[in-house]
């Protein structure tokens, strides 16, 4: 993992001496709200429903035990005993007091984290695949490159007032687990003819209120190159994109605008001329990164065969583990999704016990997904089975991953002051419903947001819900035939919404209805709704 | 139709409402405010220490005010899918 130097540390220590002065100022009254809101929301605090939510980077989504442990402590010590994990691999706490918020950011700063960046129109978390470093089908590990986006991005003058936030994500495999096709700008690793490893950029992806998938503006970008290049990509953002309207002001729009050639063209012509200027990191800091992501040392010997008598645990292998690059060795994901239980959320004691496991058993690494559950990334599969009794024992040994009851959901109105409906609750039904007949219906990807804003990813949703305000009441539109993965596509509305209850029944028919039209077993409801079409499930849900 | 005002304190976030001549965690506590209120609401936005003030149309119920918003009604009890948190103010099934 990577470890700050002397830069990174002063840079987050400065921060929180300087927040600490200008919360003292405003408890003071000494500058206004409205001089003091953009300064808390650069440091990553918002004031939601109930009280204020701080919202903790997760760099890449990648947690050493001492963090997980400090992130832990802070969920007793500052807020309820819990903490949510995000769609944007981050961690939000929803019971923060502004007085003790400067201390809390100290505690962070001491483990090497912080909140700026999660809030406001700059560059936000980075985010990555989940089984970055270990997964069998990658071509690298794509976290050194987000690290050195990471601390690109940190505070650049250049690109802190942008026409609206801009969120990047890389992938070093042609599985898609990091949704780059949904990212304002979106980066994979992949090698050229010679075997050289470079980038294939994407840009103009996004949900939200105007839902669309990037555009490739260019197959191949040398390495030693690409921050030039994403320094041109964001000066012509910066310099064309719309400020005039808050709802056009996202990159899509410009690359929409535009068309992706033309936007390309001017990437292009703005890139050379900055790229004579050295813009680039020196190779050697970009090895003395990647040198900081080396794998732990695995035995390539450890047996890969276990003992698969007990069937809960067998189960739980077959559904929540991944192959590792090194033989005998597991990825497995913790599921953050017990059916019933709210999406996301972790204990103050489970982010403690998982912390101990990833010191024990994972080399002392735990991701978080954009699918709101835990990874802990280089197990023995010999063992799997004592991490597995461990997990049992506090609830997040739930077996369902990719499943029914495995569902994306926002807080929603539960929570969010910009939310026009409740999203959890919607999750909470439709998981104990659907938990029972999940492994029949094998992959089923279900998201939901409490507004346009998509933070529940729903127009990448297999089945997507969207709460929306229907003249005060809380009303559930229902789309279908989304997906976030290498197969990117973008869910389109059923037809009209429907309340609480209705919404849990119109989904559970959407599903009798994929059970009777799947051409076999193997085919997920994705690939059903995409060979017939949507007029089968909108007659079976609305007659 | 009644209207009630509330805001969120500045020092802890936490969600209050306007008793007359204080204010109070709990909504049943809450004064409906009649012509004075946008007086009320100008002078406690000067004073800086309560945010994001708004004037909440109620309902009043045999056991106390009912916002009309789902929105206010959740921030009057607490999130719906935390039981143990709720406030006094309306049941949780209520919301």
């Amino acid at each position: 993992m990577y470890k700050y130097d002397e830069y990174d540390q002063a840079i987050v220590d400065a921060r929180v001496e300087e927040f600490r002065d200008q919360v003292q100022r405003r408890l003071n009254n000494e500058i206004s709200e409205d001089a003091f809101k953009p300064l808390r929301l650069m440091n990553g605090l918002y004031l939601q429903l109930h009280a204020y939510m701080l919202r903790v980077a997760i760099p890449y989504g990648t947690l050493s035990a001492r963090q997980m442990r400090m992130l832990a402590h802070i969920a007793r010590r500052y807020d309820r005993g819990y903490a949510h994990f995000t769609t944007r691999q981050n961690l939000q706490y929803n019971w923060m007091k502004l007085e003790e918020t400067p201390d809390l950011l100290a505690d962070l700063a001491s483990v090497e984290m912080h909140a700026f960046q999660t809030s406001g129109n700059c560059i936000r978390n980075i985010s990555s695949d989940q089984f970055a470093g270990a997964a069998a089908d990658e071509i690298a590990d794509p976290r050194p490159y987000a690290e050195l986006l990471r601390q690109w991005s940190t505070l650049h003058p250049e690109f802190s007032f942008l026409p609206r936030k801009f969120k990047i994500a890389v992938t070093g495999s042609d599985t898609d687990r990091a949704a780059i096709q949904l990212h304002d700008i979106g980066l994979q690793l992949i090698r050229n003819d010679a075997g050289e490893i470079g980038m294939k950029v994407l840009v103009g992806g996004g949900m939200g209120r105007t839902p669309l998938l990037a555009h490739v503006i260019r197959d191949y970008l040398p390495m030693a190159d690409y921050l030039s290049y994403m320094e041109a990509i964001l000066r012509v953002y910066n310099r064309h994109g719309r400020r005039d309207n808050i709802y056009k002001a996202r990159i899509k729009i410009l690359v929409n605008d535009l068309g992706p050639a033309e936007f390309a063209a001017q990437v292009e012509a703005e890139w050379a001329q900055m790229k004579p200027l050295g813009l680039d990191a020196p190779a050697a800091e970009l090895a003395r990164i990647v040198a900081q992501f080396a794998p732990p040392a695995l035995d390539a010997d450890a047996p890969a065969d276990i003992d698969l008598s007990d069937a809960g645990f067998a189960n739980w292998v077959a559904v929540n583990t991944h192959p590792h690059k090194v033989p005998g060795h597991a990825i497995v994901t913790i599921s953050l999704k017990a059916p019933g239980e709210i999406p996301g959320d972790a204990s103050a004691d489970q982010m403690d016990l998982i912390a101990d496991l990833a010191e024990q058993y994972a080399g002392d690494e735990i991701r978080v997904t954009h699918a709101q559950n835990l990874v802990l990334p280089h197990v023995r599969r010999a063992d799997l089975f004592t991490l597995w009794q461990a997990l049992v024992g506090a609830g997040l040994a739930t077996a369902n991953l990719d499943r029914a009851s495995d569902i994306i959901a926002c807080p929603g109105l539960d929570y969010c002051t910009l939310a026009n409906a409740r999203s959890i609750p919607i999750a909470q039904k439709l998981a104990v419903k659907l938990a029972p007949q999940e492994a029949d219906l094998g992959e089923l990807k279900i998201k939901i947001s409490g507004c346009i804003n998509a933070c529940g990813h729903h127009h990448a949703g297999h089945i997507g819900i969207l709460g929306v305000d229907r003249k005060g009441d809380e009303n559930y539109q229902l789309l279908l035939g989304g997906s976030g993965a290498e197969d990117a596509s973008l869910a389109k509305i059923l037809g009209p919404g429907f309340d609480e209850d209705g919404i849990v029944v119109a989904v559970e028919k959407v599903v009798d209805c994929y059970k009777a039209l799947r051409s076999d077993p193997a085919e997920r409801l994705l690939d059903t709704y995409r060979r017939v079409g949507a007029a089968p499930f909108k007659e079976a849900v609305y007659g | 139709m009644p209207r009630v005002l509330t805001g969120n304190r500045l020092e802890t976030g936490d969600v209050l409402w306007w008793t007359g001549n204080d204010w109070s965690l709990h909504l049943n506590d809450a004064v409906a405010l009649g012509d004075e209120a946008e007086a009320l609401v100008a002078r406690l936005t000067a004073a800086e220490r309560i945010n994001d003030l708004v004037l909440v149309d109620v309902d009043a119920t045999d056991t106390g005010w009912r916002p009309r918003s789902t929105r206010e009604r959740v921030r009057a009890v607490g999130p719906s899918v935390r039981p143990d948190f709720a406030l006094p103010s309306l049941p949780v099934d209520a919301i």
